[in-house]
C-alpha cells in the first residue's frame, strides 16, 4: 500500500502533528510519500519517522484549497490508496477537498490504525468509539493529535521538488496574533496540561496555575465559565463548545466536571481532579484525586515535582 | 446577500449514549435531539447578524429524515427566513456535502455557514467537502466573520493562534466559539416558525463512500484513585511509577 501523506511545516522542520500522521500511515504498513509546502531543511526530519521520500512544492501555499490540489496531484502520482494528514486546523481544511477531489471515503480523527477497509475514531465526544468502513479504493484519513506518537530511527529521506498545478488562491492569510507569549505547546497537541475553573475564584490566582504548568513543562487551559467571565482568554477553554484535547497528564484544579467539560477532556491518558467538594462529578471521570483547596494543593504539588529533580 | 446556514440535529449533551440493532445503530429512545450547538450558536446567530447588518436572507439546510423537522423548527424560531431538508439517512460526511452541494450550487447563496463539527460525530469535514464541490473558498474553524465588499474577512483557529484571512466569494465558512453568542427564541420567533416554509425536496443522488460498520462503548472507568491533600509527593509517585506520565 501506498501513501501520501500531507507534512505541515515550521519553519522548514516538520510539525509534530505532521510526524504523527507519517508514523500512523508506517504503522498501517505503507510505504509513506510526504508532501511538503514551503521552506524546508533537508527532509524536515520525515525520514526518521518513516517517509521514504519528500516531494516538496517550494512555493509557500496558503490557501488550502491550493494545498489540496497539490496533494491531490501528489497522491495521483505516486499511486498511493491512502492519504493521510492530521486532524488539526489545517489538516481539517485540507482533506475534505482531497477526499472530493480523489472521490475517496474520509474518515476525520481516527484513533486506531487502518485495518483491511475499517479504521475507528471517538464519537460523540469521546463517550464512544466507531468502526468506520470504507469502499472506495482511495482512502483520505486525518489523525487525532497527541494518539499515535512519533516513530523514529528511519534514514534520511530522498527529497525530489515537485510543481504541481494548484490554480489561483481564493483566500489569503493577512495577519496572525499569537495567543501566548511563552512559547508553550498549544493545547490540542499538549502533552501536559494544567487547567483551573471557578474555583480559583479570580484571574489574580492564576499564578499558582501557570507555576504548576511551567514545572510540569505543560500548557495552561480552563473551564468555560472561567473563559466566559473573561478571566482567561477563549483559546484556553477545552469542553464541548472550546476545544477538545487529549494529553498524556490533565490536571483539572477547581473544576466540578460537568459534562460538557468532561466532553473536551475525556480522552486524556491520565486524568488528575483536584476540588474541594468530595461530591465533585470529576473525581467520577478521574485517575486520581486529591480532595482539597487548590490554592493549598497546587503550591505543594509544584513544590513535589520540583523536589523530583 | 443571501445566506444558507447547515444545521444538525444532535443528542443533547447529557444523553446517555448507547446502541441497539447488533451495536450498528444509536439507540434514540428516551434521547433529546438539539440543534447541534456550532450549528445554532454560532453559523446560525452570525448569519443573522449578517442580514440584520446588511439585508438579505438567511435559508437552513438539513439532510435528515421527518425526525429532525422539531430542530428545524427550533432554528427557523432564532430567525431564519426558510428552510430545506434533504429527505435522505446519510452514512457519511460525503453523502452530506454532495446533497447540500446539489441544492446549493449554481450561484444560490453567497456564503454557506456550518458548525466546525457536529457534537456526535465530531467529524469537521462536511464544510470542506462542501467548498470543493462548489468550487467556493473555505474558512475553516472561523472565530469571527465580516462580509465588507463581497470579501469575507474573518478570524480563525491555527497553530499558537490567530490567523486573519481573507477569502472570495462563495464561501463556506466553519464556525467556531467566538463568533456570535448563542439566541434564546422569544415567543413571536416560536410562533411565526410555525408558519415558515420548510421544503422538503426529495434526495437526487448522492456520493457515498463510508458507512459505520459498528460502536463500540469505551471500557469502564476504573475507580478514581484518592490521595490526601497533605501529600502531594504521593500523587507525583504515582504519576511516575503508576501511570507513567512523568
Amino acid at each position: 500500500m501506498k501513501c501520501l501523506a500531507y507534512l505541515p511545516t515550521h519553519d522548514g522542520q516538520a510539525t509534530k502533528a505532521g510526524l504523527e500522521a507519517v508514523s500512523y500511515a508506517k504503522k498501517c504498513g505503507a510505504d509513506v510519500v510526504a508532501l511538503a509546502i514551503g521552506a524546508l531543511n533537508a527532509d524536515g526530519g520525515v525520514g526518521s519517522a518513516g517517509a521514504s521520500k519528500v516531494l516538496h512544492v517550494a512555493q509557500d501555499l496558503q490557501d488550502e484549497a491550493q494545498i489540496a490540489r497539490a496533494v491531490s496531484e501528489a497522491a495521483r502520482a505516486e499511486g498511493a490508496s491512502l492519504v493521510v494528514a492530521p486532524h488539526n486546523h489545517v489538516g481539517r481544511a485540507v482533506a475534505p477537498r482531497v477526499a472530493v477531489r480523489l472521490g475517496a471515503g474520509m474518515v476525520p480523527g481516527v484513533t486506531g490504525l487502518l485495518e483491511g477497509s475499517t479504521v475507528k475514531r471517538n464519537v460523540f465526544s469521546g463517550k464512544a468509539m466507531a468502526h468506520v468502513s470504507v469502499d472506495s479504493e482511495v482512502k483520505v484519513i486525518t489523525t487525532t493529535p497527541n494518539a499515535f506518537g512519533v516513530e523514529g530511527g528511519g534514514a534520511e529521506a530522498a527529497v525530489e521538488s515537485f510543481a504541481p498545478e494548484v490554480g489561483e488562491a481564493s483566500l489569503k492569510v493577512t495577519g496572525f496574533k499569537a495567543s501566548s507569549s511563552d512559547g508553550s505547546v498549544p493545547l490540542p497537541e499538549a502533552v501536559r496540561v494544567v487547567s483551573a475553573g471557578r474555583g480559583l475564584k479570580g484571574p489574580e490566582h492564576w499564578g499558582i496555575v501557570e507555576e504548576l504548568a511551567t514545572t510540569l513543562e505543560a500548557t495552561t487551559a480552563c473551564s468555560r465559565p472561567v473563559s466566559d467571565m473573561g478571566w482567561r482568554p477563549h483559546h484556553e477553554h477545552v469542553g464541548q463548545t472550546g476545544i477538545t484535547i487529549r494529553p498524556d497528564l490533565y490536571i483539572a484544579a477547581g473544576i466540578s466536571g460537568a459534562i460538557q467539560h468532561l466532553a473536551g477532556v475525556n480522552q486524556s491518558k491520565v486524568i488528575v481532579a483536584i476540588n474541594t467538594d468530595p461530591e465533585a462529578p470529576f473525581f467520577k471521570a478521574a485517575d486520581y484525586g486529591i480532595v482539597g483547596d487548590a490554592f493549598e494543593v497546587l503550591p505543594k504539588l509544584t513544590e513535589a515535582i520540583k523536589n523530583l529533580s | 446577500m443571501k445566506i444558507l446556514v447547515c444545521i444538525s440535529k444532535a443528542p443533547d449533551t447529557t444523553s446517555r449514549i448507547a446502541f441497539t440493532e447488533g451495536d450498528t445503530q444509536f439507540d434514540s429512545n428516551g434521547v433529546q435531539f438539539i440543534v447541534n450547538p456550532y450549528d445554532e450558536w454560532y453559523a446560525l446567530v452570525r448569519a443573522l447578524e449578517l442580514k440584520e447588518a446588511q439585508g438579505g436572507s438567511v435559508t437552513t439546510i438539513t439532510v435528515g429524515e421527518a425526525d429532525c423537522d422539531p430542530v428545524i423548527r427550533k432554528a427557523l424560531a432564532i430567525g431564519a427566513d426558510d428552510a430545506v431538508r434533504i429527505d435522505a439517512n446519510p452514512t457519511d460526511a460525503l453523502q452530506v456535502a454532495s446533497l447540500i452541494a446539489s441544492h446549493a450550487s449554481e450561484g444560490r447563496y453567497d456564503l454557506v455557514l456550518c458548525g466546525k463539527e457536529t457534537i456526535d460525530h465530531n467529524g469537521s469535514v462536511v464544510g470542506g467537502m462542501l467548498a470543493e464541490l462548489m468550487n467556493a473558498s473555505f474558512v475553516s474553524l472561523a472565530t469571527s466573520l465580516e462580509v465588507e465588499g463581497g470579501v469575507v474577512k474573518a478570524t480563525r483557529e491555527a497553530a499558537g493562534g490567530l490567523e486573519s484571512v481573507e477569502a472570495s466569494l462563495p464561501a463556506v465558512v466553519s464556525a467556531a466559539k467566538g463568533m456570535a453568542e448563542q439566541r434564546i427564541p422569544n415567543m413571536r420567533g416560536i410562533m411565526a416558525a410555525r408558519t415558515k416554509p420548510l421544503n422538503v425536496v426529495p434526495a437526487g443522488d448522492a456520493l457515498q463512500a463510508a458507512s459505520v460498520a459498528k460502536f463500540e462503548l469505551p471500557p469502564a472507568k476504573g475507580d478514581c484513585k484518592m490521595i490526601s491533600a497533605d501529600q502531594p509527593e504521593e500523587l507525583v509517585r504515582l504519576l511516575r511509577e503508576e501511570a507513567k506520565v512523568l
